[in-house]
C-alpha cells in the first residue's frame, strides 16, 4: 500500500509511531521517518495512524486505487 | 467517458500532475483526463530521495505516491511533450505524436541544474532529482568512495552530506558563500547550521569556488578550485540547485525561460503579449506567478507544499468559468531533515533586514525565529520547534509588525540581529 505524510504538517507528535511502531518512526526532536510502502497487510494498522494524527498529515492510497486507469 | 472530445491533458507526471488530475476528478470533472509524463515511473515522491533513498533506508521505488481519487486518467509515461501549437490546441510528444486539449494544465516542473563547467563528462559526478539519479547515487555511495565531495549548500547539497556522514564517509561540501544554506536563510542561521554540520565531522568549505574537474581513467579523481588549490576525490555530488522545464514552450508564444514560465494570479500561462491564454495553466516548480502573499512579486516556489497547493487551485480554476477565476495565494513553506535537525520555514526570507529568536536559543540549535523586512514580519524558521511555527506562519500571511509577539512572559526582551545576506551572486537566483 501506499502513504505519504505531510511533513510541512508534521509537528512531531508521534501518535503514528504508537499506532504502528514498525512504519513510522521519531528521531531527534521531530524528524519523522515513515515507511511509504508498508505491506497491504497492515493496512488497519497504518489507518490507525492515520486517524490518530492531530494534524492530519497522513495520505493513504485506498486499496484497488490505482488499478483503475487506463494503461 | 466522453471518447468523441479531447477532453483535459495534463503535462507533467509529478506531484503538482498527479495532485491536479486529482482534483480535477474531486471538482466533478467526468471527461477524457489524460496524464503525460517525461519519466516511465508513475508520481513518485521526491522528498526521500535526497535523505533515505540515498541513506539505504527506502529502496527508491518506494517513493511512488499514493493516489487519492480514482482518476480514470490515459497515462503516457515516458513520452515528453517536445512543442505546444495553443491555435491548434494540440501537444507534440517525443515520440511524433500529437495530442490535443481543450485544456492543459503544465506541470513540467524543474530539472537539476547539471556541472556548468570542465569535466561535466567524468564518471562518478552526480545529481539528485529523479528516481534514477537516487537510485545511481545510492549505489555508488554503497560502494563506499574514499571521498565524497558535495559542490553546493543548498537544502539538497547539506542533506547529501548529512546522509553521507551517516554512512561514515568523508565528506567535504564546498560552496561559494560564507556558510551553508546562506541565500535561503542568511549567514546568521547558515552559521549554526555550519557549526552542527562540523561537529557532525563535514569538512565544509565556505567562501570556495570549484572551476572545474579532472580525472583519471575517465573517473573524476579533483577538483580545482578558484584561486589554485585542488581537492582531491573519488565522488561528486552536483547539487547547484535546478532549472525549470520550459524548453519544450520555446515556440508557443509564452514567457517561459530557466526560470519559470509566468501565468496570471489565477495561474493561467500569459501569452508574449501579456493576455492570459484562458485554455492553459500551469502549476507546482515550474509556474511563476505574482504571489498576493508575497507582496504580488512573481515569484516561483519550488517545494513540495506549493506543488500541491497550486495544482488543486489551479485544477479549480479550470473547471471554473472565465468569471469566476480566484487568484492564488501561497504561503511558501518546506521542511528539511538534515544531521538530526528539522528545519522547518514558513514564508519568503528574501529581502529580509531583520532577524530575532523568539523561543530558544542558536546555541541550543532549537530555536524559532522570525524575519522581518522594513517593520513587517515576512517568514518564520524553526529548528526542531515545528510545534510554534504555525502560530507564526499565520502573523507571516496576515503580514503583521515585526517581530509579531511582543511582551512574552518568556521573552520579555527581543533582540534583533542582521540575517546577513552574502553578495549578489554570480548564477541567476535558482531558489524562491
Amino acid at each position: 500500500m501506499r502513504v505519504v505524510v505531510d511533513l510541512n504538517r508534521c509537528q512531531g507528535y508521534a501518535q503514528c509511531c504508537y499506532a504502528a511502531p514498525e512504519h513510522f518512526e521519531l528521531r531527534g526532536h521531530e524528524i519523522l521517518f515513515y515507511d511509504p510502502a508498508p505491506p497491504e497487510a497492515k493496512r488497519a494498522q497504518i489507518e490507525r495512524a492515520q486517524q490518530a494524527c492531530p494534524v492530519r498529515a497522513i495520505a493513504i492510497e485506498a486499496a484497488g486505487l490505482a488499478e483503475g486507469d487506463e494503461p | 467517458m466522453d471518447g468523441q472530445r479531447p477532453g483535459l491533458v495534463v503535462v507533467g507526471a509529478s506531484l503538482a500532475g498527479l495532485r491536479g488530475a486529482e482534483a480535477l476528478r474531486d471538482g466533478g470533472y467526468d471527461g477524457a483526463l489524460t496524464v503525460v509524463g517525461d519519466e516511465p515511473h508513475r508520481p513518485y515522491d521526491r522528498p526521500p530521495l535526497s535523505k533515505h533513498v540515498l541513506a539505504g533506508e527506502l529502496p527508491a521505488e518506494a517513493t511512488r505516491l499514493p493516489q487519492l481519487t480514482r482518476l480514470r486518467a490515459r497515462w503516457r509515461l515516458g513520452q515528453p511533450a517536445v512543442a505546444l501549437d495553443r491555435e491548434r490546441r494540440e501537444l507534440r510528444l517525443a515520440d511524433g505524436t500529437t495530442l490535443p486539449y481543450e485544456k492543459l494544465l503544465i506541470a513540467t516542473g524543474a530539472r537539476a541544474r547539471p556541472w556548468p563547467g570542465a569535466g561535466a563528462d567524468l564518471a562518478g559526478i552526480f545529481t539528485i532529482r529523479t528516481l534514477e539519479d537516487a537510485r545511481d547515487l545510492r549505489s555508488a555511495l554503497a560502494l563506499r568512495p574514499g571521498r565524497v565531495l558535495i559542490v553546493g549548500a543548498g537544502l539538497i547539497g547539506c542533506e547529501a552530506a548529512s546522509c553521507c556522514r551517516d554512512l561514515g564517509l568523508t565528506v567535504t561540501l564546498v560552496d561559494p558563500n560564507p556558510t551553508p544554506l546562506a541565500r535561503l536563510l542568511g549567514t546568521a542561521i547558515g552559521g549554526t547550521l555550519a557549526a552542527r554540520m562540523r561537529d557532525s565531522g563535514v569538512d565544509l568549505r565556505p567562501n570556495t569556488k570549484v572551476l572545474a574537474f579532472s580525472g583519471d581513467a575517465g573517473r573524476v579523481r579533483r577538483a580545482h578550485l578558484a584561486g589554485g588549490a585542488e581537492i582531491a576525490t573519488d565522488l561528486v555530488v552536483i547539487a547547484l540547485g535546478a532549472t525549470r522545464d520550459t524548453g519544450w514552450l520555446a515556440a508557443a508564444g509564452l514567457v517561459a525561460d530557466p526560470g519559470g514560465l509566468t501565468c496570471d494570479a489565477a495561474c493561467r500561462v500569459l501569452t508574449a503579449t501579456g493576455e492570459p491564454d484562458p485554455a492553459i495553466y500551469a502549476a507546482g516548480d515550474v509556474a511563476r506567478w505574482p504571489n498576493p502573499l508575497t507582496g504580488g512579486r512573481l515569484v516561483t516556489v519550488e517545494h513540495r507544499g506549493n506543488a500541491v497547493d497550486q495544482a488543486r487551485h489551479a485544477a479549480a480554476n479550470m473547471l471554473a468559468p472565465a468569471t469566476g477565476q480566484i487568484p492564488y495565494g501561497h504561503l511558501p513553506s518546506f521542511w528539511s531533515s538534515q544531521f538530526g535537525l528539522n528545519i522547518k520555514l514558513a514564508g519568503l526570507t528574501a529581502g529580509a533586514d531583520a532577524l530575532a529568536v523568539v523561543h530558544g536559543t542558536r546555541a541550543s540549535r532549537r530555536f524559532l525565529a522570525v524575519y522581518g523586512r522594513a517593520g513587517r514580519t515576512i517568514a518564520a524558521l524553526s529548528f526542531d520547534q515545528a510545534r510554534w511555527l504555525p502560530a507564526y506562519a499565520e502573523a507571516v500571511a496576515a503580514g503583521a509588525a515585526f517581530p509579531p509577539i511582543l511582551g512574552a512572559t518568556d521573552r520579555p526582551r527581543i533582540e534583533t540581529l542582521a540575517p546577513g545576506w552574502p553578495g549578489p551572486r554570480r548564477l541567476e537566483a535558482h531558489h524562491a
